[in-house]
């Protein structure tokens, strides 16, 4: 059983988001049960820092062994900073999803409202497995 | 509902991720499938290899019934050793590729892939009938389970008196592992040297806890269906339903040296085969390495650089551990030769160097 945080936010993409409530910047990841499913993250191209994502579009993808996922933003912003070092170093995604293997900040533009609790993120985890 | 292999609670034991694959539920990996790949080049990796089919074709023509079965010359094949073949169609068409073992004067072993054994054990039946041979498909029986890796002898070595050094490549003998009657073959999918054990269903997960443990010292991993792929991938080894297909003939497939036209009597696939072994070929398999840091995979478009003109098709593709680059195999037509190539990813055209197979050789 993978963790899943209390303190994060989710979505149905597996993505976790960081200080929604700490201000108008959050950090993005992917999950730990994302991770598992992928295995070895070899690759993972993320958007430059001041693009404008809007919320379900893609705007980066996640090379594994077996696949390729899209990464898609979980909210509407701006794009403030881009994890250099998990680009770098990909495998961090897998070794620690929620820490190190951080992959953005946004500068959140328009309300979060689909985002999913731990507790609704884990039901959905239970279904897919 | 896939069928499990006779180490299934072994896998679940060691928290393997399972996965359907042609009708079994395999090991896709155990951990990290890089570290199971990178233990395979520089120690050992232990495979189940259960989902392989077991067909046992014995009698006085059995032999017989093989040269005309199959593509190869396998009466010629002496006893104890093994030999790569293919089963065609009357076409020329690719129908499985196989390992055959001659364990006896009278008796082979024929290892057909997971997805086609059933139907090559009916067509080995219906192309035997008129003989004096008996198709028998044992796979039920059978687990197999393989060590592979530089450390292979030396692990195996510790669990079996049978002469490893002596036994080469291609070859198959009858002996005892850890108390426990084994086909040893010295053969394998993954570019290292290495074994192939062929064990009574039953004997598998004991064999498997001995080979485990005597592996212990030696770097053993097990290894999952994911390094399998870019192990086999990287040593330019076809997979069938990748490379090989009933719309390819041998030739095609760049594998027309399996072929032995002038073997004597006559095979199912002869007469399409022999009109085609003299045509040059218009399209050929051709190993790919990514510049950039995405993967080309299967079905991907192969495009001129210079114009985007579709000139070929990506067969398999992954990230190489081996070389820490994106690696694939594709079909391209032969008069790109010299071209600059890009593998369509997702609408960007990537650029890729066009290399001869294989990626990776052992030193």
């Amino acid at each position: 059983m993978s963790s899943i945080p209390d303190n994060l936010s989710y979505t149905k993409e597996h993505e976790w988001v960081a200080g929604l409530d700490d201000g108008d910047e959050i950090v993005v990841g992917i999950t730990a049960f994302a991770a598992e499913a992928l295995g070895d993250v070899v690759f993972v191209q993320l958007p430059e820092a001041g693009a404008e994502v809007s919320v379900g579009e893609p705007c980066g993808e996640v090379e594994s062994t077996k696949s390729v996922s899209d990464i898609y933003a979980p909210v509407t912003g701006t794009i403030t900073e881009v994890n250099q070092v998990v680009s770098d170093d990909p495998s961090l995604v897998n070794t620690d999803p929620f820490g190190d293997g951080w992959l953005f900040k946004i500068r959140v533009e328009a309300d979060a409202d689909d985002l999913l609790s731990a507790a609704e993120y884990a039901k959905l985890t239970e279904s897919e497995s | 509902m896939s069928r499990p292999t006779p180490l299934r609670e072994v896998h679940e034991s060691l928290g393997a991720t399972l996965t359907d694959f042609a009708g079994w539920l395999m090991p896709l990996r155990y951990g990290s499938e890089s570290a199971e790949h990178r233990a395979v080049r520089e120690a050992a990796g232990l495979f189940d290899l259960s989902h392989m089919g077991e067909i046992f074709v014995t009698g006085p023509q059995a032999g017989a019934a093989l040269d005309h079965a199959l593509v190869g010359h396998i009466s010629a094949v002496a006893v104890g050793r093994a030999r790569y073949t293919m089963i065609c169609a009357p076409d020329g068409g690719v129908l499985d590729d196989l390992i055959v073992y001659r364990l006896a004067e009278e008796e082979y072993l024929v290892v057909a892939n997971a997805g086609n054994y059933l139907m090559v054990a009916r067509e080995l039946t219906e192309r035997a009938r008129d003989l004096d041979a008996l198709v028998e498909d044992r796979s039920d029986r059978y687990a197999l389970i393989a060590v592979q890796g530089p450390r292979a002898q030396e692990i195996l070595g510790t669990l079996t008196d049978a002469d490893l050094p002596g036994l080469k490549y291609y070859a198959g003998l009858p002996a005892t592992v850890s108390g426990r009657s084994a086909l040893i073959a010295r053969t394998g999918y993954t570019g290292e040297d290495g074994f192939e054990l062929f064990v009574a269903a039953e004997d598998a997960a004991p064999l498997w806890a001995d080979l485990a443990k005597a592996g212990e010292g030696y770097g053993l991993k097990p290894a999952g269906l994911s390094a399998r792929d870019t192990l086999r991938l990287e040593a330019g080894m076809p997979l069938y339903g990748n490379e090989l297909s009933t719309a390819l003939t041998p030739y095609e497939a760049g594998l027309g040296r399996v072929v032995k036209l002038d073997k004597p009597g006559d095979f199912v696939g002869r007469a399409a085969l022999a009109e085609c072994a003299g045509i040059p070929v218009t399209r050929r398999l051709v190993g790919l390495i990514a510049k950039g840091r995405r993967v080309p995979r299967h079905g991907y478009a192969v495009v001129r650089q210079a114009d985007g003109v579709i000139v070929g098709e990506v067969t398999s593709g992954a990230p190489s551990p081996s070389l820490g680059r994106p690696i694939a195999m594709a079909y391209v037509e032969a008069a790109s030769a010299g071209e600059e190539l890009a593998v369509d990813i997702r609408g960007g055209h990537e650029p890729v160097e066009v290399i001869d197979l294989p990626f990776y050789k052992r030193s």
